[in-house]
């Protein structure tokens, strides 16, 4: 755990390199991006890898201009196929990697050596960390389901295959996966209950399986709009009104408040399941993000500190 | 508005199809709850191993990979003889049995299920989950118990992965590289002069000589099975493409699940396949008729807790406005009518009577 006056940002980005991982819509791309943007917004030089799926990150990160504080940030795509033909090629394997392609063999190798695919992709991430080119390199993970296969992938296949390349590139990725100093994850989830849950598998099975480092967990879009009065404050406000409208403020109160408690029932029980330091991001009024959304969360997330249970009544 | 109950009524096969957590698993057992409801004898097959929707239905001790029966309570004023019946998607044990159908004998169906490469396969290769819902479907529409089969899809990126993967492994067998090992040679097949193939050594050094012998052994222990697996997938596809097989979509009332819907409805209607309709979960209720900017004003106009009260109203309405903003592409895809929005409820669905509340509202009687 990290010490206590490590700001949030920092102790999100206090390793080379951070997976963010997290069950679908749960907003992972999101998080992402926002410690894409404060980091380099920070002055650090930070690359963030998407990983096979369409490219989002780099319409989210695209605001004008550089940051004045001399950070940089780029965005690659990495794919399994693109990765372990490059792994191919600079192994050795030109002529054949070709041929391989053509015939379909990469799916075939695959399947033979399961989890060669995710771990040629970390092994590409391992070579960006060692370029020294970036200070920090922050990954849009797979799902949660597949973030422990993804993780474990180079543990299993290390155990399948003595020698040769593969096993180099295995042993060179657990390496870096179970170095704290060098890598860690971030888990993002809802205050939901579903989410909350495999949020709670996912982090015990990643700690069991893999050894990897947990950094903060990140809880997103969490409302923080302005508090509510109580029901008899409600009453009083109320008192003078007629009409349909005090029925619709009345229920949206109501509304608001149920969900409100939802949130709080399930920040409380992921605070008591999961000794973490939790950080919060603010919800937003909104049904999809853009680059000028996702700077302000940067800025917020700059200078916000780490939320606590006792923060929330 | 679409008419889901028209279709639950018509369909043999609903699929649903949308991206990762936008409330696939439980719009099939909402939908299948209303097939009972309806006097159908439904099963809804779900690949989401989370405890969750077993803990709605009522099963103790979670879904199992058989159809279990759901004990339904009729509800007040209903009569009806409709069943409903859950099960969980087995990947492994379906591939298995599909290899046990097509082999020849005991000793073949061994060879094959110990062997490593098919074990991977069974359980990892990229497709295999799609691929073997579309096999439990298929075994489930023959079942006699059954009159509607309602699947969760796996949340593939493309909607086509489910019309594509009963042919996953007839492609693979169909590889290059698998046709040199099944090469007969002069003395029959022989393992080490198939391995001797330049492509084959290649591979054997990047995977290590080990895999690519499980990979020689695999191919010839498939040796005749492959036009079973062939003809079978062809039937797949064509339960998939028939006209009593119904595709809903569903999805969540943000930006970019709208977006993978439309693609999705898109890629659908390219293979002349029809959307029935679009289930978007968790919409924003509304509250009075006014706009989120009339909210706005009024709270500019009051003070104090009145302010705070009619902000939260503004807020409210901002993010339904919104939503409805995004979620218009999608009706332009599938059709307006075809659209329904289920609201965001003030307490999570966790048992019968949280999807009862849902299939209320998707059927218009809340």
């Amino acid at each position: 755990m990290p010490p206590e006056h490590e700001s949030p940002l920092q102790s999100l980005t206090a390793t080379n390199v951070v997976i963010v991982a997290g069950k679908g819509g749960v907003g992972k791309t999101t998080v992402t991006a926002v410690i894409a943007r404060a980091a380099s917004r920070d002055g650090r030089r930070v690359l963030v890898v998407e990983l096979d799926g369409k490219p989002t990150l780099d319409d989210l990160l695209r605001s004008a201009g550089d940051d004045p504080s001399g950070g940089t940030l780029e965005v690659v795509q990495i794919s399994a196929a693109d990765a372990l033909d490059e792994y191919l090629r600079d192994h050795g394997f030109q002529r054949i990697a070709k041929r391989l392609n053509k015939t379909g063999v990469i799916d075939m190798i695959g399947t033979a050596a399961p989890g060669i695919d995710d771990v040629v992709v970390l092994g590409k991430i391992k070579q960006y960390e060692q370029s020294g080119d970036y200070d920090v390199i922050v990954v849009d993970g797979p799902a949660a389901g597949h973030a422990i296969t993804f993780l474990t992938s180079a543990t299993g296949l290390a155990n399948a295959v003595r020698s040769g390349p593969v096993r180099t590139q295995s042993d060179g990725v657990i390496e870096l996966l179970t170095d704290v100093e060098r890598c860690q994850v971030v888990l993002v989830t809802l205050a939901e209950t579903t989410p909350v849950n495999e949020v709670v598998e996912t982090a015990f099975a990643l700690e069991d399986d893999v050894g990897v480092q947990l950094g903060p967990i990140v809880v997103n879009a969490v409302d923080d709009g302005a508090a509510l009065p109580d029901v008899a404050a409600e009453d009083a406000a109320l008192a003078e009104m007629t009409g349909d409208d005090v029925e619709v403020i009345r229920a949206a109160a109501a509304f608001r408040r149920s969900r409100r408690a939802i949130e709080n029932t399930e920040i409380r029980r992921l605070a008591s399941e999961m000794p973490l330091v939790q950080l919060h991001i603010p919800a937003r009024l909104v049904a999809g993000l853009t680059s000028a959304d996702i700077d302000l969360m940067a800025d917020a997330l700059t200078e916000s500190e780490a939320a606590s249970e006792a923060d929330r009544g | 508005m679409a008419d889901i109950g028209a279709v639950i009524n018509n369909s043999c096969v609903i699929v649903c199809c949308g991206s990762g957590g936008v409330g696939k698993t439980t719009t099939a057992a909402v939908l299948g709850l209303e097939a009972a409801r309806l006097g159908r004898r439904a099963v809804v097959v779900t690949i989401d191993p989370a405890r969750r929707l077993a803990d709605a239905l009522g099963l103790v001790d979670g879904l199992a990979a058989e159809p279990q029966r759901i004990e339904l309570d009729s509800r007040p004023g209903e009569a009806s003889n409709g069943e409903l019946w859950a099960m969980m998607l087995d990947t492994a044990a379906t591939f298995d049995g599909l290899v046990a159908r097509h082999a020849s004998d005991p000793d073949q169906i061994e060879r094959i299920l110990t062997n490593p490469l098919y074990r991977n396969m069974a359980g990892a290769m990229s497709g295999t989950q799609e691929y073997m819902a579309a096999e439990t479907l298929h075994t489930l529409h023959g079942d006699d118990r059954f009159d509607l089969v309602i699947v969760d899809t796996p949340p593939s990126r493309n909607a086509l992965d489910f019309l594509e993967a009963p042919g996953v492994l007839a492609r693979f067998l169909d590889h290059r590289a698998f046709k040199l090992l099944m090469l007969p040679t002069k003395g029959g097949l022989r393992v080490l002069g198939a391995a001797a193939q330049p492509i084959l050594k290649a591979i054997g050094r990047v995977v290590g000589s080990d895999v690519l012998a499980d990979a020689v052994a695999f191919f010839q222990a498939f040796a005749g099975m492959e036009s079973g697996f062939r003809d079978r997938a062809d039937e797949v596809v064509a339960l998939i493409r028939a006209p009593e097989t119904s595709f809903v979509i569903v999805a969540s009332p943000r930006h970019d699940t709208i977006t993978e819907a439309v693609w999705f409805a898109e890629q659908l209607v390219d293979q002349q396949v029809d959307v029935s309709a679009a289930i978007i979960n968790r919409t924003q209720p509304a509250f009075g008729q006014g706009t989120a900017a009339d909210a706005r004003a009024a709270a500019k106009a009051a003070t104090g807790e009145l302010a705070v009260l009619w902000g939260n109203v503004a807020d409210l309405r901002t993010l339904r406005e919104a939503e409805h903003e995004v979620i218009s592409p999608l009706g332009d895809a599938v059709g307006h009518d075809r659209v329904t929005l289920l609201p965001l409820l003030d307490s999570d669905v966790h048992d019968l009577d949280g999807l009862h509340t849902i299939a209320d509202h998707l059927f218009d009687r809340s």
